[in-house]
């Protein structure tokens, strides 16, 4: 008998959940307004020195200066910037009518606040020789360096850097709410999978468009190349390349191309008894088959290359480089020969009774490193040099640079991680004669002393001059060994128009964005 | 009854303390230097260096001695609070909510439609006999010896790609769950539908079951009040059973679907060596674990009282 009553009120309950389901669903993110992203990193925090990195390309972040496609500075929320005649003072002039997400109206004071707190934290400012940072009226933030430096700007560009309303930390530093001042704000927070963004209507720049934007972490590659096929996802971001063709072919999709600054680099041990003569580390060098890897491991033809820094970089690129240059030094065999190595009964490599064997790592946040990894092994072993492949954690990396124990390691290095490539050279080759990613117990004074004056060098023709005989003595020496340059693959739905790619990979564009109209 | 519930309540302390220790003392007992693990999962790959490493050693404060830390977890355990993520220093309990309430959903989803396909299958299965027995045997065996990662990739390629009736990857409205919970569910019935299968014949076979046919009463009459409970004492244990191997099991359908499942959040825990997130989730999974074993105990009595004794 009362079996009526209870559908009735089942059915009740059932009426009102959808019809709120439904308004919701009006007023938030659907398919129809949202430009969805999918790519393969997980973020897991809010503050911008952890993950800031996702923030930025969504928008949501914006720094003092920006970066253009060519690596140049240019203004974002400082509208203008001097630099005093000794370089030491760096002065910026704060836009006006900046508005954080949270509403409040963006001055020195806040900007000020901001930078300290990063400087605080990890990154490239808490290693700039600032002296202080404080605010000139509402307007204007100087910055007093110790010495002239030249890669401020460069570094102030840096996600890590990015400028939140005071409101957003709490008292011990910690990033509460992410109200910074780019054109979208935080919709959802979702870790370590979804970000959604709305689009800010007090943003003081170009405004978006599209009412939304989502964030998805799409682990797998396969995953990422179905979401684009189907047309679920709107851009995706490191499409495998053995996917392209197939891609190519659906009509949905537009895909790009684009080289990125990032390298698969060997970094050696210069310190180890097999590696510490130059002879040792360019028959290994000679040795690979970059082509190879290039054509059959990485499908992108002519993503070889045997520097560190893309030819889009053009200070730290050698013209005069090429794969003949390289094979002008002799022959991997020629070399180890000239340094006492002889083949044994099994054709590997042998000196006084000792075998040439090294341990070579690489991580697995990357797949195509542990790939290449194993060709890099075959080649090697081609010439007599047995290798031992480990796959661990990218911490390995600077941790068995610090230990010692380190003795080749494959890995994917960001030269455009700080806008201006010295950031990273002057960590990887700096004073102390290498870096944690970069050389290890190789020492070269001519180099030390050509970094130390880049850091105060203004004047771009010099600049030039003295970064091209730096990179000339990173050719030569090799205490790193470049494989191959990365090139980003991404898929744009035809829904979506005014994409464009930022070789630093800081940005999405989304507000340039919008909807075809069909 | 009363024993019981007492009994397993001790369970339940002994393994939150169980748990914890033993993965505290495993993960401790890891080689190489925490702080680098933290802090490439914090910063990143490209941002990721000894100083970053030592910023971690200090803030953390992982230079303090290893029973110090543990009675650090101990006493926070004692106040119900599961500490702070090591990675993004949000509070373990909310990580854990996200991540369990997906996996629990796409879980309890999955084990619903898989008791929808496996119990009228097996029924179906037992009553007919060949041809059909074989065929569902053989059907069953091909998806179970199929990796899940395969299954889910063509569900996709069918369903997401093909017809394009629901979403290839992501969490968020029902239609992200389908594809997931349809993979899932027909890697468990291929299974579970031979343990009814097996179950039902048992019984069918039984004197008990015979009889009551001989003494007249219809096929219907005999199943619902000799057969079904009969049948389902060790179904409902196998489903018990396939329920808490799922929450920690399906790592590779919440890495093909996208799906922020506590499986998936342990694999990057473990590799970050976060270890509040660790003990965290193995102290859930453990809880977990006992209470749906007691569920199951408690349904089985309900079905079957003459057990009681032996619980």
């Amino acid at each position: 008998m009362r079996v009526i009553p209870f559908f009735k009120r089942i059915f009740f309950c059932v009426s009102i959940l959808s019809g709120l389901l439904a308004l919701t669903a009006c007023s938030g993110p659907t398919s129809s307004n949202t430009v969805s992203v999918s790519a393969a990193f997980e973020f897991t925090s809010l503050d911008p020195a952890k993950n800031g990195f996702v923030f930025s390309r969504m928008q949501v972040l914006e720094t003092l200066l920006d970066v253009d496609e060519n690596g140049l500075l240019i203004p974002a929320l400082a509208k203008d910037w001097h630099i005093s005649e000794d370089a030491r003072i760096w002065t910026f002039d704060l836009r006006d009518g900046v508005y954080f997400h949270d509403g409040v109206l963006m001055d020195a004071d806040k900007v000020v606040n901001s930078l300290l707190i990063a400087q605080s934290k990890h990154g490239a400012l808490r290693n700039a020789p600032i002296e202080s940072i404080q605010a000139v009226g509402d307007h204007s933030v100087v910055i007093s360096l110790s010495r002239p430096y030249t890669l401020l700007g460069a570094v102030l560009a840096n996600y890590a850097n990015g400028i939140l309303s005071p409101a957003a930390y709490d008292k011990d530093k910690k990033v509460l709410a992410l109200s910074g001042t780019g054109p979208y704000k935080v919709f959802q927070f979702a870790p370590p999978h979804k970000l959604v963004v709305e689009k800010f209507d007090n943003y003081w720049g170009k405004k978006a468009s599209i009412p939304y934007a989502s964030y998805l972490t799409g682990h797998r590659a396969e995953s990422r190349v179905l979401q684009a096929r189907s047309g679920q996802v709107d851009i995706v971001f490191g499409l495998d390349p053995a996917s392209l063709p197939s891609l190519q072919r659906v009509d949905i999709l537009n895909l790009y191309s684009n080289p990125i600054p990032r390298t698969i680099v060997l970094k050696l041990n210069s310190g180890h008894r097999f590696l510490d003569d130059v002879r040792a580390r360019k028959a290994l060098s000679l040795a690979i088959d970059r082509q190879g890897i290039a054509r059959g491991v990485l499908r992108i033809p002519g993503s070889e290359t045997e520097q560190l820094l893309p030819a889009s970089m053009s200070n730290w690129y050698l013209q005069n480089v090429t794969s003949e240059t390289e094979a002008d030094a002799g022959t991997p065999e020629s070399l180890l020969a000239s340094l006492g190595w002889k083949k044994n009964s099994q054709g590997m490599l042998e000196r006084d009774g000792e075998l040439f064997e090294l341990t070579l790592i690489t991580y697995a946040d990357r797949p195509e490193l542990t790939t290449v990894a194993t060709a890099i092994q075959a080649q090697w072993q081609a010439i007599g040099v047995t290798t031992k492949v480990e796959v661990t954690n990218s911490s390995a990396i600077p941790m068995g640079h610090q230990d010692g124990s380190l003795e080749v390691a494959l890995i994917a290095r960001n030269y455009g991680f700080i806008a201006d490539p010295l950031g990273v050279i002057l960590s990887d080759f700096g004073s102390n004669g290498g870096g944690d990613w970069g050389a290890m117990n190789w020492n070269n004074k001519a180099l030390s002393a050509d970094l130390l004056a880049l850091e105060q060098t203004s004047d771009p023709v010099k600049y030039k001059e003295i970064a091209q005989r730096s990179a000339q003595i990173i050719y030569d020496e090799r205490p790193m060994i470049p494989v191959s340059s990365y090139v980003q693959q991404t898929s744009v739905n035809t829904r979506i128009k005014g994409f464009r790619f930022d070789p630093f990979e800081r940005s999405f564009y989304l507000n340039e964005m919008e909807f075809v109209k069909q | 009854m009363k024993a019981m519930l007492f009994k397993r309540a001790l369970q339940l302390i002994t393994v939150v303390w169980g748990v914890g220790t033993l993965t505290f003392i495993l993960m401790r007992s890891l080689p190489g230097d925490m702080s680098y693990r933290i802090a490439a999962s914090r910063y990143g790959q490209d941002n990721v260096d000894s100083h970053a490493a030592a910023l971690v050693r200090e803030e953390l404060k992982l230079d303090q001695g290893a029973l110090m830390a543990y009675w650090h977890w101990l006493s926070d355990l004692l106040q119900f609070n599961l500490g702070d993520s090591l990675v993004s220093g949000l509070p373990v309990v909310d990580a854990l909510k996200h991540m369990l309430g997906h996996s629990l959903l796409l879980a309890v989803a999955g084990l619903m439609l898989s008791v929808l396909i496996a119990v009228p299958l097996g029924l179906l299965s037992a009553w007919r006999g060949n041809p059909l027995d074989s065929v569902l045997m053989g059907l069953s065996s091909v998806i179970r010896a199929m990796p899940v990662f395969v299954l889910g990739v063509l569900f996709i390629l069918l369903f997401a790609l093909h017809w394009n009736w629901f979403p290839v990857a992501g969490f968020g409205t029902p239609a992200h769950l389908v594809l997931p919970a349809i993979t899932l569910a027909l890697s468990l019935a291929a299974v579970s539908n031979r343990v009814v299968r097996d179950s039902a014949k048992r019984t069918f076979q039984a004197a008990f079951y015979q009889f009551s046919r001989v003494k007249g009463l219809s096929a219907w009459q005999t199943f619902r009040q000799h057969g079904v409970r009969n049948i389902a004492v060790p179904v409902v244990a196998f489903f018990g059973i396939q329920l808490v191997s799922m929450i920690e099991g399906i790592v590779m359908i919440e890495s093909l679907f996208s799906w922020p499942g506590i499986g998936h959040g342990l694999a990057h825990a473990i590799f970050a060596r976060d270890i509040p997130v660790i003990q965290g989730a193995a102290l859930v999974m453990g809880i977990l674990f006992v209470l749906l074993n007691t569920l199951v105990d408690i349904i089985c009595l309900w079905i079957d009282p003459r057990g009681a004794k032996t619980l």
